[in-house]
């Protein structure tokens, strides 16, 4: 009996998150990435870009080119995309407060290489609502940030068909603390809140509104529990499904399809035995593509390498081949639907399907996922989701290889090279961006610069869809931080809730926490008064997992603790360092910028007499840059390589008593 | 140096930096006043007495602003810190957020809703955990107010306030501001069931809520006396919408007349702060604890003025300093009063 031939499924689109430096190397890189096979692209902006400052803006100090690549103008854009043809490209932008200007360059760049904008193919993230519950980097108050993203979903459904406008992201949830149910629910309130704003702005015919439903798409995460994952994403199939034809009547089952793309978890990967997380990476994508019913359309996957610094081009093609060697050398793609008909998966689906219905019931009690934005619910949820996942951690209840279980290791001989097995941006990048920002605003036609802003400035104001009046900034040359600062005068600027007043740990907590509690009050009473930290978030880094998990800990711990959120200048760290007659800083910086802003806040510090707080700093900090910080006098560094928060807390009480001379156990 | 506190060991020179406004200074004397210490205690009282000596406080305001929790009283602060700073005038803020009654630790984070600008000396921050005294104010609040006052032209403490523990602001603050929440009958209830004491003014924030506001505006209106304990005025009932900037500035006149108008009833600033800082002292109060030194209830005031009268220990020297400061300013006080010209009454209540 001679086997049939079988016609594989096409593969999904296959994509890297990448860009760094300048539009030139970021450039470099795209062609290499496609050249090795990879399928679409994938823009990672940098800060500076994703929250609308031109790279020479003082906020932008120290993070042009860090996290992504930096976007002044379309001279940036054009070179970004030279010699890859837009009309063949499905490129994904993960760009949210500013994802109309982005768009609009590349509308515009587009028009430059001859093309219909109208054949356009990819994504822009486009989802504010999550940036205010994680990754941060909002910028205006929800009200204008939802017309914007109404905004540019009118204009793409009517002008650019195969665009995808916005996608809505559970991914950020999930890092942020999320569990599958609250995935589930967020996401798709935040669905329900964007169809309800595009239905009430105008811009869609009744007869077009299938169509706006249609072009949705999501961006979901893929953790470790591959099992609930793959429900998870069954869930997300049935529940779109049914609330497109329920809520909005949409007739056309194609229409109704959960269209999402994924990158599987970065925070479960480890910055002990990093090699684990091949394995963690692998299993995670099992999870988004072995169920063809509810398989993935578009997959970028993180690099082992991630909880230690930026990615090489290198790592970056290994996780490419992880992706290759499953959809072209094993035989899934041969097979139909592995899962349907299985009572086990069955019921797990339906299990999260209902969890989820009650969590979205309570949302849209509170008003909808706008106002539980506004008013904190959300994100106290996934603050206390977050907080129950690290005690168990902590408690060994939850067991992460290589962290609280089987530590012993070899040492690896994959960190051990002259890089340290990481990337670092050339210290150069930064300030030739800025020269060449200079050149380009010195060398344009003001007159059409300033015509441009002012119908720009008559959008925002009167209420037309700002995407015309984007595009022709964009092709006169404005700058991003030109395009941000005239919506930022007209709608104003935001701050999120911090979602850490939520309620403390009961009273039954174990006997290290009540003798960390008893060191505290003692330290305290041995000094006068009850200790008090100040948590900071210096820069335009908004990952704010680490700084809302210390504030919470160190207030369960008994300090008073001043936590302000993200975003903070070094100026409004040292004030209120010294306003609060605080006993130590602690900064949080995970963009890379640890250096320069450190720096700063000493500076800042000095300035008003208070140089000697004690300062201790965490994030995703390579080695050499941790000795140089404690050679300019930081306290302590701390890493993800520290997952024991009682220790982190004894570690700053330690710093408090030798500060300020008292003995060394209290 | 192991703390900035004890950078200030001279009190003289740390009373007469606090005065000058350096921030560094009022960052130490605010610390100090933390302090527990028996040492440090009595540096407090000292210093407290050095200030009331060296700057009357006759034009400086503090303004107490209270109401249930997410009703925008940050946002409203931050309005009105706007508003006074584009007055010239320099701001102090004590912000009090509750405490856990399990661990002590408290999450301080208002700050940057009240301050917009990162250079600006002119405003100065300090929060409070309430340390235990659920929904009031922590024992420091008192003090503390009296050293911003020394270096700031207003001072403003903000607390969360759900019920009777109004009257501690009341009790604390020369002008009691109550932030209601539109369409929510718990502050109508509260003024009709005699539990939150009379406010000198009533605020319904977020007045951009339309027609709920309005109604909540109107019930308040009808629901408060028709003249205030304090006197024969009526309690302005206000509608501010503190994201849009409605009516911040008439907010900002209507508390500067009633401090104003509250001097002319004899409820002069100064001693009324020390009739409170003298009520305080019960018999609990351990000696030269300036951390007691908080208002009492008008009752027990009385009787504890007749009982500190008969106190002749050093602990209270500090205290009858301020006493006697206090009649001698009060004299002077009324000649300047004398010559005001007559002002106009508060309004009766804002605009719709």
């Amino acid at each position: 009996m001679s086997e049939q031939p079988v016609q594989p499924d096409r593969p999904w689109l296959m994509r890297t998150y990448s860009g760094h430096s300048s539009a030139r190397a970021s450039n470099e890189l795209y062609r290499t990435n496609l050249g090795r096979g990879q399928t679409g692209l994938s823009v990672a902006f940098d800060l500076p870009t994703q929250t609308g400052y031109d790279s020479d803006h003082p906020l932008a100090r120290g993070e042009v080119g860090k996290v992504g690549v930096p976007i002044d103008h379309i001279g940036d854009m054009e070179v970004l995309f030279d010699a890859i043809p837009l009309d063949q490209m499905n490129t994904s932008m993960t760009i949210n407060a500013t994802a109309p200007w982005l768009l609009a360059l590349y509308v515009a760049v587009a028009e430059r290489q001859g093309l219909d904008p109208a054949q356009l193919q990819g994504t822009t993230q486009n989802d504010v609502i999550k940036e205010y519950l994680s990754r941060g980097t909002y910028i205006f108050p929800p009200e204008p940030s939802v017309r914007l993203t109404t905004d540019l979903i009118a204009y793409t459904v009517q002008n650019i068909p195969k665009w995808n406008p916005t996608n809505v992201c559970s991914y950020h949830l999930q890092e942020a603390g999320a569990t599958p149910t609250q995935e589930l629910a967020y996401a798709l309130s935040t669905a329900v809140a964007i169809l309800d704003a595009v239905k009430a702005s105008g811009q869609i015919g009744e007869d077009n509104f299938a169509t706006v439903a249609g072009r949705i798409s999501f961006f979901v995460n893929a953790g470790i529990r591959f099992v609930e994952e793959c429900c998870k994403m069954r869930a997300f199939n049935q529940l779109w499904d049914e609330m497109l034809l329920q809520r909005y009547g949409v007739t056309d089952p194609l229409q109704r399809r959960f269209r999402y793309g994924v990158q599987v978890n970065s925070l479960g990967l480890t910055e002990q035995q990093p090699e684990n997380n091949v394995q963690r990476i692998v299993l995670e994508m099992l999870a988004v593509t072995l169920s063809k019913s509810a398989r993935a359309r578009a997959i970028q996957l993180p690099a082992w390498n991630e909880a230690l610094g930026l990615p090489r081009p290198w790592d970056q093609q290994w996780a490419l081949r992880m992706q290759q060697v499953l959809a072209y050398e094993t035989d899934l793609l041969e097979y139909g639907d592995l899962l349907d008909g299985s009572p086990v998966i069955e019921s797990r689906v339906r299990e999260l399907i209902d969890s989820a219905r009650a969590e979205m019931a309570r949302v849209e009690e509170r008003g909808g996922m706008v106002a539980c934005v506004d008013n904190g619910y959300v994100k106290r949820e996934l603050v206390q989701s977050h907080t129950r996942r690290l005690r168990d951690i902590e408690s060994g209840a939850l067991r992460i290889v290589g962290v609280n279980c089987f530590e012993e290791s070899a040492e690896s001989p994959l960190t051990g090279g002259a890089d340290a097995g990481i990337m670092r941006v050339d210290e150069q990048a930064e300030h030739a961006q800025i020269e060449a920002l200079r050149a380009f605003r010195a060398n344009r036609d003001g007159r059409r610069v300033e015509a441009a802003l002012a119908s720009l400035r008559e959008a925002a104001t009167g209420g037309a869809n700002i995407m015309p009046a984007s595009i022709e900034c964009a092709r006169s040359g404005v700058t991003t931080g030109e395009w941000s600062e005239v919506l930022r005068g007209i709608f104003g600027e935001y701050r999120a809730p911090t979602g850490v007043d939520i309620g403390g740990s009961a009273p039954t907590d174990s006997t290290a926490v009540e003798a960390l509690r008893q060191r505290v009050r003692a330290t305290g009473e041995e000094l006068g008064r009850p200790l008090r930290l100040l948590i900071g978030k210096p820069g335009l880094d908004g990952h704010s997992n680490g700084a809302e998990q210390i504030a919470v800990k160190s207030r369960d711990a008994g300090f008073e603790v001043v936590y302000e959120g993200i975003r903070l200048t070094a100026a409004q760290i040292a004030r209120a360092a010294q306003e609060e007659g605080v006993h130590l800083i602690g900064l949080s910086v995970l963009s890379g910028s640890h250096l320069e802003l450190v720096e700063a806040i000493h500076t800042e510090l000095e300035a008003i007499d208070a140089g000697d707080l004690p300062l201790v700093i965490g994030g995703i900090i390579p080695g050499g840059d941790a000795d140089k910080l404690r050679s300019w006098g930081v306290k302590a560094v701390f890493t993800p390589r520290d997952v024991d928060m009682n220790a982190i807390m004894h570690r700053i009480l330690d710093i408090i008593r030798q500060h300020n001379g008292l003995a060394e156990t209290a | 140096m192991a703390d900035t506190e004890t950078a200030h060991t001279d009190i003289d020179n740390l009373a007469a930096s606090v005065i000058d406004g350096r921030r560094s200074a009022l960052a130490a004397a605010l610390n100090l006043l933390d302090d527990r210490r028996p040492h440090r205690r009595r540096d407090a009282a000292d210093l407290l007495s050095r200030l009331a000596g060296r700057r009357p406080a006759r034009d400086n305001r503090l303004i107490g602003m209270t109401g249930p929790p997410g009703v925008g009283k940050s946002s409203l602060g931050a309005a009105l810190i706007g508003v006074w700073r584009s007055r010239d005038l320099r701001v102090g803020v004590l912000a009090v957020d509750p405490s856990s009654p399990v661990s002590g630790g408290a999450l301080l984070g208002d700050r940057l809703r009240m301050k917009t600008d990162d250079n600006d000396d002119g405003v100065f921050i300090r929060s409070l955990s309430s340390r235990g005294e659920y929904g009031g104010l922590s024992a420091e609040v008192w003090p503390m107010s009296l050293v911003m006052l020394a270096a700031c032209d207003v001072v403003l403490v903000e607390t969360v306030g759900v019920g009777q523990r109004e009257a501690d602001i009341a009790m604390s603050c020369d002008t009691t501001c109550f932030v209601a929440q539109p369409g929510s009958g718990d502050t109508i209830q509260f003024l009709k069931a005699g539990i939150l004491e009379v406010p000198h003014v009533l605020v319904v924030n977020k007045h951009d809520m339309g027609q709920i506001a309005s109604r909540t505006l109107s019930e308040l209106s009808g629901a408060i006396a028709a003249e205030h304990p304090d006197g024969n005025w009526q309690v302005p009932v206000l509608a501010t919408s503190a994201n849009q900037q409605i009516d911040v500035e008439e907010l900002a006149d209507v508390l500067e007349e009633l401090s104003i108008t509250s001097r002319q009833l004899g409820r002069g600033l100064l001693p009324m702060r020390v009739r409170g800082v003298i009520g305080s002292l019960g018999p609990a109060a351990p000696a030269g604890d300036v951390r007691s030194l908080r208002p009492g209830r008008p009752g027990r005031r009385r009787q504890a003025v007749g009982r500190t009268r008969t106190e002749t220990g050093e602990p209270f020297g500090a205290i009858r300093t301020l006493r006697r400061l206090v009649d001698e300013h009060s004299n002077r006080q009324e000649s300047v009063y004398a010559q005001s010209p007559k002002l106009p009454a508060a309004p009766r209540t804002g605009r719709p």
